[in-house]
């Protein structure tokens, strides 16, 4: 089946987020002088504006810190799941990332639920990081 | 005090705008172009005497060509609405370093003929569904909720004032009255936002004319003083829907906006908030310190916003959700209009209006205030 939803647009500086998630790790880039890590990825650490930073792990929980529903239907691969949620994760290291939840269950959609990292294969070259409900 | 010194030194002396709607007949050019020619008849001169253009969502070449600007300074803004305020600070600072005699500030924008979608394009978080400025500003406002209790109702009693104020405006897009229950049972564009909370998309021109206070005292019009601006910036959460409502850029220009103005928030007649979605309206407001932080939605409720209601008449053109999304422009027309007297109809006149401020919750956190007595 293909897949019909837009696919990342993979840059110098994201490529390795997205090769991590190949290999179901999450990962951001941490700056050597604060130790803070930054999202989404970019040439410099935006607190020392230098090269000094590394790609490192990050545990995958969080929270969800705003959530909305989609029901206008902007992207053709989308229109079949219109309304369809959309959440703001804020992660454990403080970094955030705009995701899917995914088996919900009957739990509620809620601001405040924590969440872990789960990761959704969609294509030979890209795999997304969703999130569940932690245990 | 500070050692800003541009209170009162520049003023709008000419104002035009189109009709809001489809114009297929024309372009952003030709719509920028109808809306000077408005502004230059209105300000009493003729294009001769133009010397500087701050141009707004227009090809800055294709238009001075098109409208046979050959001026020493020329400034083309990008399409953001930010920079309704950015461009009006600027043709401010050209005036008063002597650079300029008298600006044309123009705004031309055919994006509903355009088909313009602000959404469903390239972006980082495509591949999760995540577009549009609304959605972001879902995302804020769900947030908003959560900390504070503030409700998609408190957002109806906006949507509905400024429909209000649509009904006395004749140019306005949107004419028929709305109840907060016709808000609430309005579909969902991107739930919290409802389809009344967001902005209307138009092909439609404004133009400004601006000089120094000097020029404009014996010009056609009643000058409109820009009495003082303040602006600061946030874009450390330019990827993200922001946390923090942009409340602390909107406190900076909160705390130095009256200074410059020589005046205080209670010599304000009214106000003009950009509602590019109705959520900014209570950032901006809970920012700029109209009503405390977490307080704006019952601050708006039952009429505050609404003229002949509440203290704080805010966007008596309809706004962007009403009247017509031109980005901030032709709510500084609205305000020049209201500050002249006379000049919109009488049911829609803030009495006795002397001082309006314009309140811009973005990125760009800025706040103007205009005068008619300085």
């Amino acid at each position: 089946m293909t897949y019909v939803k837009p696919l990342p647009e993979e840059d110098k500086w994201s490529g390795p987020f997205y090769e991590a998630a190949r290999d179901g790790k999450l990962v951001a880039q941490r700056c050597a002088a604060t130790g803070k890590f930054f999202f989404p990825p970019s040439p410099v650490s935006p607190f020392t504006r230098d090269k000094e930073w590394s790609w490192e792990p990050l545990a995958g929980t969080g929270k969800i810190a705003s959530y909305v529903v989609m029901h206008q239907k902007y992207f053709p691969g989308f229109a079949d799941e219109v309304p369809y949620p959309v959440i703001e994760v804020e992660l454990d290291e403080g970094v955030r990332l705009i995701s899917n939840i995914v088996e919900l269950g009957d739990r509620e959609l809620a601001v405040g639920l924590p969440v872990e990292v789960v990761f959704s294969k969609v294509s030979d070259e890209f795999t997304l990081p969703l999130f569940k409900p932690a245990n | 005090m500070s050692d800003w010194n541009l209170r009162d030194k520049a003023c709008i002396v000419g104002v035009g705008s189109t009709a809001y709607g489809a114009f297929p007949e024309t372009d952003a050019v030709g719509l920028g172009v109808d809306a000077l020619r408005a502004a230059v008849d209105d300000a009493g001169i003729t294009f001769d005497d133009i010397d500087g253009v701050i141009l707004n969502r227009l090809p800055y070449d294709r238009f001075a060509e098109v409208a046979n600007l050959q001026t020493p300074f020329l400034m083309p803004t990008e399409a953001h609405g930010r920079f309704s305020a950015i461009a009006l600070n600027m043709a401010v600072e050209a005036l008063a370093s002597g650079q300029c005699k008298t600006i044309a500030l123009v705004y031309g924008n055919d994006g509903r003929t355009a088909k313009m979608k602000y959404g469903g394009g390239a972006g980082f978080w495509a591949p999760w569904g995540f577009t549009s400025p609304g959605a972001s500003h879902a995302m804020m406002f769900r947030r908003h909720m959560a900390e504070f209790g503030t409700t998609s109702e408190d957002l109806a009693h906006i949507a509905v004032a400024f429909r209000d104020h649509a009904t006395k405006n004749p140019a306005a897009v949107m004419q028929k009255p709305i109840s907060v229950e016709d808000h609430q049972n309005s579909r969902y564009v991107c739930d919290p936002l409802h389809l009344l909370d967001y902005c209307l998309i138009n092909d439609g021109g404004v133009a400004w004319i601006m000089t120094t206070a000097e020029r404009a005292r014996d010009m056609k019009q009643k000058p409109v003083y820009v009495s003082g601006y303040a602006r600061q910036d946030d874009f450390s959460q330019n990827s993200y829907p922001a946390d923090d409502y942009w409340y602390p850029a909107l406190q900076k220009v909160s705390s130095q906006i009256y200074d410059r103005a020589g005046i205080s928030r209670d010599d304000i007649d009214g106000l003009m908030i950009y509602d590019n979605f109705s959520p900014t309206v209570i950032f901006a407001l809970e920012g700029m310190g109209f009503c405390k932080q977490g307080e704006g939605g019952s601050f708006v409720r039952d009429g505050m916003l609404q003229l002949g209601k509440g203290r704080w008449p805010t966007n008596t053109s309809g706004g962007h959700l009403s009247e017509s999304y031109m980005q901030g422009w032709a709510l500084i027309v609205e305000a020049v209009r209201q500050l002249r007297g006379g000049q919109v109809p009488a049911d829609r006149q803030i009495a006795n209006a002397k001082a309006l401020q314009f309140l811009l919750a973005t990125p760009v956190a800025a706040s103007i205030i205009l005068r008619n007595d300085a």
